[in-house]
């Protein structure tokens, strides 16, 4: 298929774009395979290039032979063209509706992209699951690397390789997958070097209403347990959830069987659920009246906020039974690719340090996100506009990083980077000229060589500039564990995200200037200071009568 | 003191509000504070209440483990003792009733508190604020307006300043009529001055109207304030009160201008509600967040429902009016409540504070507030109960305007010359009657308890360490660039001011503070100047005897500096978060549902307040 099947009219003079904070621009609108361009041809007006991706709905509306298309985008921005011309405007309506709705990955963006930049590092071989391993290697010698998913047969949305138990053999992980939702037996997701306690995630077990059990799968995870101690299970689904799943096959550990563990529930939604919330607390960030009442009940109905405090308390629970509690823990949910994944996440956020530098929060994400399975494709390929039923869009991601930045405002000088970067990494969730977010799993991107054709986000995130653009400039380095409020009180809504377009930040950005500019002062007088004193010594001791008393 | 029947208990538990941690020490009552110390010897925390910041005392009924004594402060401190014998428990409720309810100014602590400070020092602090300076910077008086004498003796009107401002074709006969037809006899004057446009900010109380009554003085009186503006031809008229209250007050003899009676007005309702809605729906607000265990839910309804951040929206929204009024359209506005003394003190000085960057910055945010607050005769000793009085008077009037204020910084984090901190501690000092300033309900009553000469002044005390009040970044020509502000009241542009309403429930807040940071990093950069400029001075002439003694001076008073400076961090700045050496050990823990968690050793606020007298 040729995109320019798909264009029914590429250019339009005279079109008039409105967007947020920037002035009014009347230029040529182009439509190309992946971009809406709109263009004055004058140098000192901002063009605008937006992605089709990007946009998640689009509206038409006529007055006379003048129509006016409101885009919808998925980093929640909306803009408006006015188009002469109806049968231009309805041509260029239809033809975005199409180029942003393309199922086919094979025509996605990133494919097509090629960088302007040049590539430093690549980023998809900057995260790879051996170097990691080395790091625990270096702390451990209790767990290996095991291949058994190598051709993703064992589980399809494992990465080929995972850590396990030494003691566990390939054959054992074979039958415990067997046992696990999607094959998703335990594996590890964090080894806390202070006590030497782990976190493990999997998939839900298959108990079934008949209450079956896996002896390799007890075998499995009492593996990962010192002798006579307890852990930890958090199942994230309250226990009613948890015990309606075994109509459908699922379930959950039973005390007899796995005496030495202790379960515990916790509530945390449904990824539909989840999507529904957002789109909610969107249209309630979007209403236009002035009543405080009708803003709070509105963004109390969302439910965004006890999302983001549940997921916040689950997090801290796991934190606690590992680092307070000094027990072993086991995380999941039903599938295990997504509340599962935002606790184990989050939990090292608390625990680690090194996840709260820019380097290591990347390779937070890369393995507990993007190795672990969590499905962005589906998750993201639609956002809160979108009028089509949602299939398993669901911001779960995006939820994770409105947790790190609640606690990122509460530690603002614990963290390397600022927010600028979560913003960053939420539109490139829902869309991207890089692979990074492409398909659900490791074994899709495998299949479909995204590391050879498509550039990695890290390859741009790492480079000095960008780095220097996401850096804290408060950032100390704080080897401690930090303990989040998640009193309501405490809890704030993201305006990065979700007032972003409602109000220019200028504001608020020059005095975030003002600070950086402070501290940078500092560090100049100090260097300065440093270099008149060895000045200084030098003219002593070249001197020495001065240094008569 | 007579009324202390035991000066001493111990082993006393003080229980967090919201977690199960407790601390155990002794409980001291003294003549002004009643003083918790824990008897944890490492991190010994200490807690100073002054009695005057109690609102109220509540003895619970007996339980297995004591007697437990709830404690709620003004300042939105809640503690909750448990003491072990119920005589003890009884003797410091009964003692602290008595305390907390002064029958007399006298008994006040701004009488017995001395700072150390001379006569002339104490003199000079009351000097500070010139309000005849202020009106002179505004330009008045000038050829339109003067400064009339009629109310020297308070004869006239008993709630107002001395020195009032009135058009200058007003006359004594129809200022005299004027009054006679407002509330108290509080006639309209003039509060501020656009010079640019040369328009009028006037205040007063509602007009005697009723359903027909009419005063012609008063009709000429404002006939008066419109002619004095040449760039408009009408006066505004804000009537801040629902228009449902005004109409009501009409069956009272009292009401609103009727724009048929009084030529080129042009009349508008604006709508905030009375100081008893304001006193319900803070209490209710506390009332929402003071729960254990609250949901994000239960959270977002309440705050919904106590209406508390609608009520600072229409606050700000009025002041929003007035000020595109003057500003845009250069008109003169009249504002008006029903006596003029709390809706029109907030409307007038968050207007001034939009309009005029001078009262941006902390010596004029201080003017503003003698002035529009102090001067004009809001009843600070009846809404901030004072003394003994009538619980129908109280309300967060004061507090309400300084929430708007703070929602104000939010916005313009370069505007303000001030942190929150100077807001907090304000708001402290309003109720701790511990500085002469707020005592009393007007002028007339300060001058009769010669304030100036038997208590000190608040502003003084807050100037001489105004470092900690200072806005990192501020921003000089801020006030060139936006002379007027123009916030955003957007319901979703409010925020619930956590620091204030929870500002001694410690685990709520963030562990490590911004604010606090940048300020000892602009220190710091005072500092290194300095140090610079003196080694520069040496190295550039190398034959300078003293030299070496300089190098080794600049290091020494650069480790003086680290010392002040941490000295600083952790004995002052400890509004919100952990101070510097703290933080090390502490913030690493849990808060709220999850652990026990010690909480470091912090008087929080009451660090001017508790230190002096013991």
């Amino acid at each position: 298929m040729e995109f320019a099947e798909l264009i029914k009219t590429p250019r339009v003079d005279g079109v008039v774009l409105r967007r947020p904070f920037l002035p009014t621009v009347e230029g040529t609108l182009c439509l190309t395979g992946h971009h809406l361009i709109l263009s004055s041809r004058q140098d000192n007006t901002e063009e605008l290039w937006l992605l089709h991706a990007n946009i998640d709905a689009i509206e038409k509306r006529f007055v006379g032979s003048l129509g006016t298309i409101i885009v919808k985008c998925k980093d929640l921005r909306v803009i408006q063209l006015d188009i002469p011309g109806m049968e231009e405007c309805l041509n260029i309506a239809s033809s975005i509706e199409v180029l942003s709705t393309l199922d086919s990955v094979s025509l996605m963006y990133p494919l097509f992209y090629r960088p302007m930049f040049q590539v430093i590092e690549d980023g998809w071989k900057s995260f790879l699951p051996e170097d990691a391993f080395k790091d625990l290697e270096s702390m451990t010698e209790e767990w290996r690397l095991s291949d058994v998913n190598k051709d993703y047969s064992v589980c399809s949305s494992y990465p080929p390789l995972v850590a396990v138990p030494k003691d566990v053999d390939d054959d054992t992980l074979r039958k415990a997958a067997a046992f696990r939702h999607g094959g998703r037996f335990p594996v590890l997701s964090y080894y806390h070097k202070k006590n030497g306690m782990v976190m493990m995630r999997s998939g839900q077990p298959l108990t079934g209403t008949n209450g079956r059990r896996c002896k390799e799968d007890e075998k499995l995870i009492n593996a990962t347990l010192r002798a006579g101690k307890r852990g930890y299970i958090i199942d994230t689904r309250t226990v009613s959830v948890a015990q309606q799943a075994k109509a459908r096959g699922g379930g959950f550990e039973s005390e007899a069987n796995y005496p030495q563990w202790r379960r515990i529930h916790k509530a945390i939604e449904r990824s539909s659920i989840l999507q529904e919330s957002l789109i909610k607390l969107v249209e309630a960030c979007n209403d236009q009246s002035h009543s405080m009442d009708r803003w709070l009940s509105k963004l109390e109905a969302s439910n965004w906020q006890t999302h983001v405090k549940e997921i916040l308390t689950t997090a801290c629970l796991a934190a606690q039974c590992i680092d307070r509690e000094g027990a072993s823990v086991l995380v999941h949910g039903t599938e295990g690719t997504d509340s599962t994944l935002q606790v184990t996440s989050l939990a090292q956020i608390i625990l680690d340090p090194a996840c709260r530098t820019i380097q290591g929060f990347q390779a937070l994400v890369e393995r507990e996100w993007l190795q672990a399975g969590h499905p962005f494709q589906q998750r993201c390929s639609q956002s809160a506009y979108s009028n089509s039923k949602p299939r398993c869009e669901a911001p779960v991601f995006l939820l994770f990083l409105d947790c790190v930045w609640q606690i990122l405002r509460q530690f603002p000088c614990s963290f390397q980077f600022s927010q600028h970067f979560l913003v960053l990494l939420f539109e490139h969730t829902y869309a991207s000229q890089f692979g990074t977010f492409m398909g659900n799993s490791a074994s899709e991107r495998s299949k479909l060589n995204l590391s050879q054709k498509t550039v990695s986000l890290w390859s741009w995130v790492n480079r000095p500039q960008e780095v220097e653009r996401l850096s804290n400039p408060l950032y100390e380095a704080n080897c401690l564990v930090i303990w989040p409020s998640v009193a309501p009180q405490s809890l704030l809504l993201w305006e990065g995200v979700f007032l972003r377009w409602k109000r220019s930040s200028r504001c608020l950005d020059e005095a975030y200037d003002e600070m950086v500019h402070i501290i940078q002062y500092n560090k100049e007088l100090q260097n300065k200071v440093n270099n008149l004193r060895r000045q200084l010594a030098q003219l002593e001791t070249e001197e020495p009568l001065l240094q008569t008393p | 003191m007579e009324h202390i029947r035991t000066p001493k208990v111990e082993q006393v538990r003080l229980l967090d509000r919201f977690s199960n941690k407790s601390a155990s020490g002794t409980l001291h009552l003294t003549a002004t504070h009643l003083i918790f110390v824990e008897s944890n010897a490492d991190a010994a925390q200490e807690i100073w209440i002054l009695h005057h910041h109690i609102g109220s005392v509540e003895k619970l009924s007996l339980t297995t483990s004591g007697c437990p004594l709830v404690i709620q402060c003004r300042n939105f401190r809640v503690v909750h003792f448990v003491v072990q014998r119920e005589r003890d428990c009884h003797d410091i409720y009964s003692s602290l009733l008595r305390l907390l309810r002064p029958v007399s100014y006298e008994e006040l602590y701004a009488f017995s508190y001395n700072p150390k400070q001379n006569e002339q020092q104490r003199e000079e602090g009351w000097q500070l604020i010139d309000l005849g300076a202020e009106f002179e910077r505004m330009g008045v008086p000038c050829d339109q307006w003067q400064l009339t004498d009629v109310n020297r003796n308070y004869k006239i009107c008993e709630t107002y300043p001395r020195d009032l401002y009135v058009p200058i074709t007003a006359s004594k006969p129809i200022i005299v009529g004027s009054s006679k037809f407002r509330s108290k006899g509080r006639f309209p004057v003039l509060t501020y001055f656009y010079q640019e446009k040369k328009a009028a900010v006037c205040r007063c109380s509602q007009p005697l109207s009723g359903f027909s009554a009419r005063c012609l003085e008063d009709e000429s009186m404002l006939q008066a304030i419109s002619k004095a503006n040449h760039n408009s031809r009408f006066v505004y008229v804000m009537d801040t009160r629902p228009k449902l209250n005004a109409m009501a007050n009409r069956a009272a003899g009292k009401g609103y201008e009727n724009e048929d009676n009084y030529s080129n007005i042009r009349f508008q309702f604006v709508g905030i509600e009375n100081i008893h809605v304001m006193r319900t729906s803070l209490q209710k607000l506390l009332e929402v967040v003071g729960t254990r265990s609250l949901s994000v839910n239960d959270y977002l309804l309440g705050l919904e429902s106590s209406g508390w951040l609608r009520h600072v929206k229409a606050v700000l929204d009025a002041a929003i009016f007035l000020t595109k009024a003057v500003t845009v359209e250069g008109a003169s506005v009249l504002v008006h409540c029903s006596d003029g003394w709390d809706r029109t003190a907030q409307v007038c000085s968050l207007g001034a504070l939009l309009m005029d960057p001078y009262y941006r910055t902390i010596n004029g945010f201080m003017v503003l507030i003698e002035k529009d607050w102090i001067s004009f005769g809001h009843k600070f000793a009846d809404r901030c109960d004072q003394l003994d009085g009538d619980p129908k008077e109280v309300s967060p009037v004061f507090t309400q305007f300084l929430e708007c204020v703070w929602q104000l910084t939010e916005q313009f984090p370069q505007a303000f010359e001030f942190n929150e901190w100077l807001l907090l501690q304000i708001h402290e000092h309003v109720h701790s009657c511990q500085y002469g300033n707020f005592l009393a309900n007007n002028q007339r009553q300060r001058e009769e308890l010669q304030l100036k000469d038997r208590t000190h002044s608040l502003w003084a005390f807050l100037l001489s360490e105004g470092q900690n009040y200072l806005n990192p970044a501020f921003c000089h020509t801020y006030a060139e660039t936006h002379p007027v502000l123009e916030p955003s009241t957007l319901p979703c542009h409010l925020k619930f001011w956590r620091n204030m309403y929870h500002q001694f429930d410690r685990s709520m807040h963030p562990r490590q503070s911004v604010l606090k940071n940048v300020l000892t990093l602009k220190e710091s950069n005072r500092q290194l100047e300095d140090t610079i400029m003196k080694l520069e001075a040496v190295t550039l002439s190398p034959s300078h005897p003293l030299s070496l003694a300089l190098l080794k001076e600049a290091q020494h008073q650069e480790e003086v500096g680290e010392e002040a400076k941490k000295c600083c961090s952790d004995t002052e700045r400890t509004v919100e978060g952990s101070s510097g050496s703290e933080r090390k050990e502490s913030y690493g823990d849990l808060q709220g549902t999850y652990g026990a968690k010690v909480e470091p050793a912090v008087v929080s606020l009451e660090f001017g307040v508790a230190r002096m007298t013991c």
